[in-house]
């Protein structure tokens, strides 16, 4: 298992919206081997505040040389990584965790919320180049048309069709994406690859287990390490043990995992 | 300069354990070694000590188990940890190539689950030393910590001591009135070293949610936050005891450890800061040479205890 600690250059900053950024990084030893799914671990600052490094998917990678993260500004992390400028350097720790597993054969569905959607533009990327036959469904899902709109644009550019929804109506569905996948036609032998919010992740696996369907999750914990030295990031399975986000996952069988009916 | 680095003096000494360095990693923030093999060069550590070992396999405690506080964090793992047995028959092989030595962090419940873990440990290859958590309840006595009691810290001592075939150091906890007494009895008991502080008992709020950040309600804290509590507490128990201290609490870089060692630790361990910069354990070792070498130490030995007092 490959994984390095690097000090990365910004190359590119985009602000998406008021709170939404997305970076662009040089760091060809993990892009050139980083999987949809897999995730960095990345040091806001230098000092002792805030201490710990934060988790960000791998949202996209370039040429084998850049890879991008897309995140929001929700505390004190993301809004000192959201105040960063290009040519700065950033602390990586990297690529970590196992990816999605994908195969050409099934119908495959990206089922994105929020910034869940991060991680499923690098396995759409992936998907359209190593099933080039087989074209994925997208449906993505987010609070409204400002947050949701540069998103869908990256996914047009792959010339993947996207299924919108938004909490306030603003872009495509008015409501949860699940609703949209019960309306897609998505034969009998589908295969769901789901990131975004806790209860939507929850929603999707019943949706996928009353259908037969695999489904493959990517979980959001609290993670210290990011390499399964501290065992903060867990989430329940099956007979009261536990798994490890960073280490066993952070995408996961659903089947595997432990999930309650809200 | 490289080589003239690597002829510096850094050797220390716990008991008849003769280490490359004072750096070793802390129980529970190096995983078993292996995990840190893509940052570190595992042979360069003066040793490496993993993550608890009890008995029987645990799960822990549910999540969340960490949140960050300032310069700092919460953990309340709960020790979950893969059980003596299975630790020797998959970990340790592991170990064993890495040429590094190795302490075994042991908890348990009772006395006697810290025998029997001790007796199965005794005389496995690439167990360098055992390193005592006695910050654990003792469940036969209404679960007060082992390590908060001065005849029980010592009674555990014995047993582990008794059952050992290689140094023992008992690990303090830093949750009590006064720390010198605990160090005295562990050293009476037969420790051949102690190590301090474990985490120092607190608590996070969300106030939003009105409830507390860890499921666990009250967590360990740990990171730079906690340092000038070890340095303090290093300082007292290394005055009180002939046996070595090994100092832990906030420990980054090698001026730490510097501090650590003039206040009187012999060797220190590094913990939290191995999240935030997974090399920092080898980076502290090159920091020490440095310094060694640059102030035209004989030894690094020189600096043990060697605080000037105004
Ligand atoms: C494997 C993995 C991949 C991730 N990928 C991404 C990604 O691609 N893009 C992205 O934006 N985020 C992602 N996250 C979440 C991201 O790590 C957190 O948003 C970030 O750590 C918050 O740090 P902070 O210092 O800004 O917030 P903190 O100061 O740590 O927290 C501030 C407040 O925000 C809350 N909070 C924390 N995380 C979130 C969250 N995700 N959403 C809403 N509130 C939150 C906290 O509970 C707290 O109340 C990922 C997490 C994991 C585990
Ligand atoms: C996530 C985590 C897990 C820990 N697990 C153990 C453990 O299993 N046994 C133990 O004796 N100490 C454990 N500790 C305590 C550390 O070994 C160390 O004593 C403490 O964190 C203070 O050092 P630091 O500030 O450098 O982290 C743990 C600490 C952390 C942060
Ligand atoms: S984040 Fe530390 S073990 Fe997963």
């Amino acid at each position: 298992m490959s994984q390095f600690q690097k000090k990365t250059q910004i190359t590119r900053i985009e602000r998406f919206s008021s709170d939404i950024v997305r970076l662009t990084l040089l760091a060809p030893d993990i892009a050139s081997i980083a999987k949809p799914g897999q995730f960095v671990m990345v040091r806001t600052g230098n000092g002792k505040e805030p201490l710990l490094r934060r988790p960000f998917s791998i949202s996209q990678t370039s040429n084998g040389k850049h890879f991008q993260i897309l995140f929001k500004v929700v505390g004190r992390g993301t809004s000192l990584l959201s105040h960063c400028r290009e040519g700065e350097f950033l602390s990586i720790l990297g690529p970590l965790g196992h990816g999605f597993t994908v195969d050409c054969q099934r119908l495959n569905c990206l089922v994105g919320g929020g910034m869940g959607i991060a991680p499923l533009l690098f396995l759409g990327k992936t998907l359209s180049r190593v099933c080039p036959e087989n074209t994925p469904l997208v449906v993505l899902g987010a609070r409204n048309r400002e947050e949701l709109e540069p998103l869908v644009q990256d996914f047009h550019e792959l010339g993947l069709n996207v299924h919108p929804a938004t909490d306030d109506g603003s872009l495509g569905h008015h409501g949860l994406v699940t609703d949209v996948l019960k309306k897609l036609d998505l034969g009998d032998d589908c295969e769901m690859f789901v990131c975004g919010p806790h209860p939507m992740m929850t929603a999707v696996h019943f949706f996928c287990r009353d259908r037969g369907f695999s489904c493959q999750v990517s979980m959001e914990t609290s993670m210290a390490c990011g390499m399964g030295a501290c065992l903060g990031c867990i989430v329940p399975v099956k007979n009261g043990a536990y798994a490890h986000a960073c280490s066993d996952g952070p995408v996961f069988d659903s089947k595997e995992l432990l999930w309650q009916v809200s | 300069m490289a080589s003239e680095l690597n002829s510096v003096d850094l050797r220390v000494s716990i008991a008849s354990l003769n280490l490359k360095n004072p750096v070793m990693t802390a129980s529970g923030t190096f995983g078993y070694a292996r995990e840190f093999e893509p940052y570190v060069n595992l042979h360069r550590l003066g040793a490496v000590v993993v993550k608890g070992i009890s008995l029987e396999p645990r799960f822990g405690n549910p999540p969340p188990r960490i949140v960050e506080t300032s310069c700092g964090m919460l953990n309340a793992i709960g020790l979950e940890n893969v059980g003596v047995e299975r630790f020797i028959s998959e970990k340790m092989p592991a170990l064993q190539q890495a040429n590094v030595p190795v302490f075994v962090n042991i908890l348990g419940d009772t006395l006697d689950e810290y025998r029997e873990i001790a007796s199965r440990l005794a005389g496995i290859e690439g167990v360098a030393g055992i390193e005592v958590n006695i910050s654990c309840p003792n469940v036969k006595k209404g679960g007060v910590a082992f390590g908060t009691v001065p005849e029980m810290a010592a009674a555990v001592t014995a047993v582990v001591k008794e059952n050992s075939t290689v140094p023992v150091m008992v690990k303090l906890s830093p949750n009590v009135t006064d720390i010198t007494v605990i160090a005295k009895a562990v050293e009476d008991a037969g420790a051949d070293a102690v190590s301090l502080i474990n985490t120092l008992i607190g608590m996070a709020i969300n106030h939003r949610s009105r409830k507390p950040a860890l499921a666990n309600v009250i967590g360990g804290l740990s990171g730079p936050a906690i340092k000038p509590v070890a340095l303090r507490m290093v300082y007292q128990v290394a005055r009180a005891v002939s046996i070595p201290v090994v100092g832990i609490g906030g420990i980054e870089t090698a001026e730490d450890v510097l501090e650590f060692m003039l206040a009187g630790a012999t060797a220190v361990q590094i913990g939290t800061a191995n999240f935030v910069n997974p090399r920092a354990s080898e980076e502290a070792v090159e920091g020490l040479a440095r310094h060694v070498a640059t102030e035209s130490l004989g030894s690094i030995r020189e600096l043990i205890g060697g605080l000037i007092l105004p």
